[in-house]
């Protein structure tokens, strides 16, 4: 064998290789760990943090643009991918910043392994982002899923903490159980498992449709467990509730941008061919997911429970981008409706991160702060940081000068281009009975009077790395173009 | 002057004086946010006094136009200019603004400096609505102008004032929600462009004009507030502080009369041909049948709002006559509105602060300890009823002649309001201030100081200066009005 034959054989690393980093990284961290004394993990949490910086730096350098396949097509390199993993490391970074404080403040957590889990989940999730298979996805998807059951269970005397960790094993096994199947019975109408393949080999029409469709109805199921949206939704309540809010915090911002990847990979990539089949289940996930997200929200005491809700009905507002992209065997709306999705998914993760963090600002000395009632006279308390959570709250509202309301208004324009005006007026009336809950927090900590007049005590970087997220809700909001060609651009040279 | 970019100042000079006025802080500083404030406001409306004198009578075209590429992604533009209807409402917006910053100065002391920070923010907001001329800019401000109000009536407002705020917050997005569908959909159709401009030249079949009057519709009227969505309004009103209740009287109302010209009429004129008995018909119940009701409120705040949406009747009547009589009655109406409801909301907060009650009944005699007060009260009571020589007498005649002309009943049924009108403003006037002293509290009332004569002042030099001598006013409404006539009798459906 000549060394020629020998460098054909090897894979192509390079693509790889912020993945392989962080995997050796975390690996390092975790037996280098056992050797800091210091009860903060001061060192761990410098180490985690240059490690993702690190990461960024390597997914930076090796970025080249182009569409490039490895280790036997099973991963993909390309830019949206590319993109999605800066902006997964930034907000692990963050999430990282913001929770520190609450994990010190619990013994059970304020270990080395809640960072070795933070990086290894993260690693999940690049893998689920560049995966052009089935089984690199479903690898992928399992690590972050193991990761974040053992995140929430860190708490171990915590009863709520248990149970959801509990609900959220087993109906995220349940929920991999039918991605498998669904998995399993498109291998078996295609022969392959391989998502470029398996797109090419339905363009040629060579695949039974009962068979596929068929094996289509789990793996939307499966991804819709993953999105948590409406019928499919149970777990997220229970989950962000009952978690500790640290980990709510990361639960609920960085896996939100590779579920879109994993949508993007599976539906479009794959099955772009059965876009007709996919965006009808869609619709109905999206709506149901509105309604009920938007309603349920209204009920709740716990400001957690609240957000929860709220996720599930911006995850079915994200969707509707995603159901816009084919009309009638067209796709040239394509491009508009997806980087539209893009966009509303990575303003989300911003609000989402900013709003968990606040409640993690106010959690003090051990104590939770996530009842409504726990933001009453905010306003009073530190005028700044209520202007703050008043913006990520109008944000998700999607009242203007915010960033929500770009993102709300890029979906609907896709799905309004797309001719689907009943669905932009159901979305549109949802979003008022929206509206209310997130009024309600502003009316909190604007017209009520606090209940707790202690002034805000949190390190002086998670103050700063606060307002900074604030400010680009604002900021985004005012100049939304940038972010928006990105995703654009990033999604026209990946496809 | 030409160079200056006018309208960008008056929307961002009062929007920065606001965020440096949040910057003083606590209310230990309160004595300097009120400083900085007033300088804010009276900066911001010297920016826009340009506006008129360097304004050209005779083009119909917009003037000081800004164009700036803001989101090419999807050709958005930040893109304003003003014409002859809209450049009085700048100038209307930001001299109430002085007057609201003056009339809360002794009147709040809690967060003094978030107080007026909001007053000025919006102010920006509501120049920006008006100077728009991209759909999209236009609806951001006019989403975003909700917020700083919601704070006002939440934060300052009366006993039951986080319903209000909700009402007013809830129903005002119900319709502008709406609105943004009808923008996307206009996006869509035309290729690919939000400006305005271009939307009122296209053309659009009947039954999408239809449809999209019936967005703009439910948006407008909602603001207006026409009947049957004019609840939310009187307890708006009730609730916010003196300040709320004048820049929402005096400006927030005509931004949903304004949406009419600039985006009903124009842009679907067919359909507001073919569906201006519905328009006429709801205006004709704003006014007489909320006529009536304003006359058995015995809250003083809420008579005059509900006095308000007769009011505002009459300019949504003078819109659908189609004629240019009407719309400059209508024009004129509301900009004297502006003056007089402000000014009544004013005199109504004077003798809150002193007595803290807005109920008629609390009252009686007030001319025997307040007798300059008395005599200013008795000034906007009549320009409210509509007396010759007060503003309010110009529009409402001049809506009522064009009435004439388009059928005898609509006009008919109009005036005879006019006694209405009279009825319940001067019988409130009368057992308010004439008689004898009515209890202690009337007894104990003092008379309105220098600050208070003044805002006087200004809201009398307005309503009596557009009484008068209304032609400052008309002649710079003149060739926009017949340019959007002439447009709107041609037909869009091709």
């Amino acid at each position: 064998m000549t060394l020629a034959e020998m460098q054909f054989l090897t894979p192509d690393l390079r693509l790889a290789s912020a993945e392989i980093f962080i995997a050796l990284m975390a690996c390092l961290i975790l037996m280098f760990d056992l050797l800091v004394k210091d009860r903060k993990r001061t060192t761990t949490f410098v180490a985690t943090q240059l490690t993702l910086v690190g990461a960024a730096v390597v997914t930076f350098a090796t970025s080249s643009g182009e569409i490039s396949y490895t280790f036997s097509n099973m991963y993909v390199g390309d830019l949206m991918g590319d993109l999605l993993k800066l902006l997964l490391y930034l907000t692990v970074i963050v999430v990282l910043f913001y929770s520190r404080g609450y994990i010190l403040e619990r013994e059970q957590m304020a270990k080395g392994e809640y960072y070795v889990l933070v990086l290894f989940a993260t690693l999940g999730m690049m893998v689920m982002i560049s995966a052009n298979h089935f089984v690199t996805i479903y690898v992928g998807l399992e690590l972050l899923s193991l990761s974040l059951y053992a995140m929430v269970a860190m708490n171990r005397d915590s009863v709520p903490a248990t149970e959801a960790a509990m609900k959220y094993f087993v109906l995220g096994a349940l929920a991999s159980g039918l991605l498998l199947y669904g998995m399993s019975m498109i291998y078996g109408a295609t022969g392959t498992l391989e998502i470029t393949a398996i797109a090419e080999r339905l363009y040629m029409g060579q695949a039974d449709k009962t068979i596929l469709v068929f094996g289509l109805v789990f793996l939307v199921s499966g991804l819709a467990f993953k999105l948590g949206v409406v019928p499919f939704h149970m777990w997220i309540p229970d989950v962000y509730h009952g978690a500790p809010t640290a980990v709510t915090l990361f639960i609920a911002s960085a896996p939100k941008l590779a579920a879109f990847a994993m949508v993007m990979r599976l539906l479009v990539n794959g099955l772009i061919v059965l876009a007709h089949d996919w965006q009808t289940m869609l619709i109905l996930l999206s709506v149901l997911s509105m309604a009920i997200g938007n309603i349920a929200a209204i009920a709740q005491t716990n400001l957690k429970r609240m957000l929860a809700y709220s996720a599930i009905s911006h995850m079915g507002f994200m969707l509707l981008g995603m159901v816009t992209g084919v009309v009638g065997g067209d796709a040239r709306f394509a491009l508009n409706a997806y980087s539209s999705s893009m966009f509303y998914v990575i303003t989300y993760v911003l609000t989402s991160a900013g709003t968990f963090g606040m409640i993690l600002l106010l959690a003090r000395a051990g104590l939770e702060s996530d009842e409504l009632d726990d933001f009453k006279g905010l306003n009073k308390r530190s005028p700044w940081f209520a202007g703050m959570m008043m913006m990520m709250m109008f944000s998700m509202a999607g009242i203007p000068f915010f960033v929500g309301f770009f993102a709300k208004f890029s979906v609907l324009q896709a799905v309004v281009a797309a001719g689907y005006l009943w669905l932009a007026i159901v979305a549109i009336l949802f979003s008022l009975i929206g509206c209310f809950y997130y009024l309600r927090v502003v009316k909190l900590m604007y017209f009520d009077q606090p209940t707790n007049t202690s002034a805000i005590q949190a390190p002086l970087d998670v103050k700063i790395l606060m307002s900074a997220n604030g400010l680009a809700v604002a900021l985004l909001g005012i100049f939304p173009q940038a972010l928006m060609s990105l995703c654009a651009f990033t999604l026209l040279r990946s496809l | 002057m030409s160079g200056t970019p006018l309208l960008s100042l008056a929307i961002w000079v009062p929007i920065l004086a606001g965020f440096v006025v949040l910057a003083t802080g606590s209310d230990r500083n309160a004595p300097l946010a009120r400083m900085l404030s007033l300088i804010g406001a009276l900066a911001g409306l010297l920016v826009t006094l340009p506006l008129y004198t360097g304004f050209d009578l005779q083009t119909a075209a917009m003037q000081f136009v800004e164009f700036k590429s803001w989101i090419p992604r999807f050709n958005v533009n930040y893109h304003l200019g003003v014409d002859g209807i809209s450049m009085p409402f700048v100038i209307l917006n930001s001299f109430i603004t002085v007057t609201v910053v003056l009339a809360g100065w002794q009147v709040i002391g809690n967060k003094v400096a978030q107080y007026n920070a909001g007053f000025l923010i919006m102010s920006g907001l509501l120049n920006g609505i008006f100077s728009a001329l991209d759909g999209v800019l236009f609806y951001v401000f006019f989403e975003a102008s909700l917020i700083p109000l919601y704070l006002i009536i939440g934060v300052w407002g009366g006993p039951n004032r986080v319903y209000a705020a909700f009402k007013f917050f809830l129903f005002t997005l119900f319709g502008s929600l709406l609105f943004l569908i009808a923008l996307l959909y206009l996006f869509v159709t035309s290729g690919g462009s939000f400006s305005i401009l271009d939307w009122q030249q296209m053309p659009i079949g009947l039954s999408a004009q239809t449809w999209l009057f019936l967005a703009f519709l439910v948006a407008f009227a909602v603001k207006v507030p026409m009947w049957p969505v004019h609840t939310w309004l009187p307890d708006a009103h009730v609730e916010a502080p003196t300040g709320g209740s004048i820049v929402l009287a005096a400006i927030a109302l005509k931004l949903g009369a304004y949406g009419f010209l600039r985006f009903s009429l124009p842009i679907a004129p067919d359909a507001s041909h073919e569906l201006s008995g519905l328009v006429i018909g709801l205006s004709l119940i704003a006014i007489i049948y909320i006529g009536f009701v304003a006359l058995v409120q015995d809250d003083m705040k809420k008579l005059v709002a509900y006095s308000s949406i007769a009011h505002m009747g009459f300019v949504t009547l003078g819109f659908f006559m189609f004629s240019a009589m009407g719309v400059e009655g209508a024009l004129v109406q509301m900009i004297s509105h502006g003056f007089v409801s402000g000014a009544m909301f004013f005199s109504i907060g004077v003798m809150y602060d002193r007595a803290h009650s807005r109920q008629i009944a609390d009252y009686g005699g007030v001319v025997n300890t307040m007798p300059k007060f008395a005599a200013f009260f008795m000034l906007f009571a009549m320009a409210n009823a509509g007396l010759p020589a007060t503003s309010g007498f110009v529009g409402e005649f001049m809506v009522i002649l064009a009435a004439v002309d388009h059928s005898f009943w609509v006009a008919f049924a109009a005036a005879s309001t006019m006694i209405v009108g009279a009825a319940y403003t001067l019988w409130m006037y009368k057992r308010v201030v004439f008689g004898a002293v009515a209890n202690h509290h009337v007894a104990e009332l003092t008379d309105i100081n220098a600050r208070e004569f003044l805002i006087f002042v200004l809201f009398a030099v307005g309503a009596l200066g557009m009484g008068l001598y209304p032609q400052p006013f008309t002649e710079v409404m003149h060739s926009s009005v017949n340019e959007l006539l002439r447009h709107v009798a041609l037909s869009k459906i091709q």
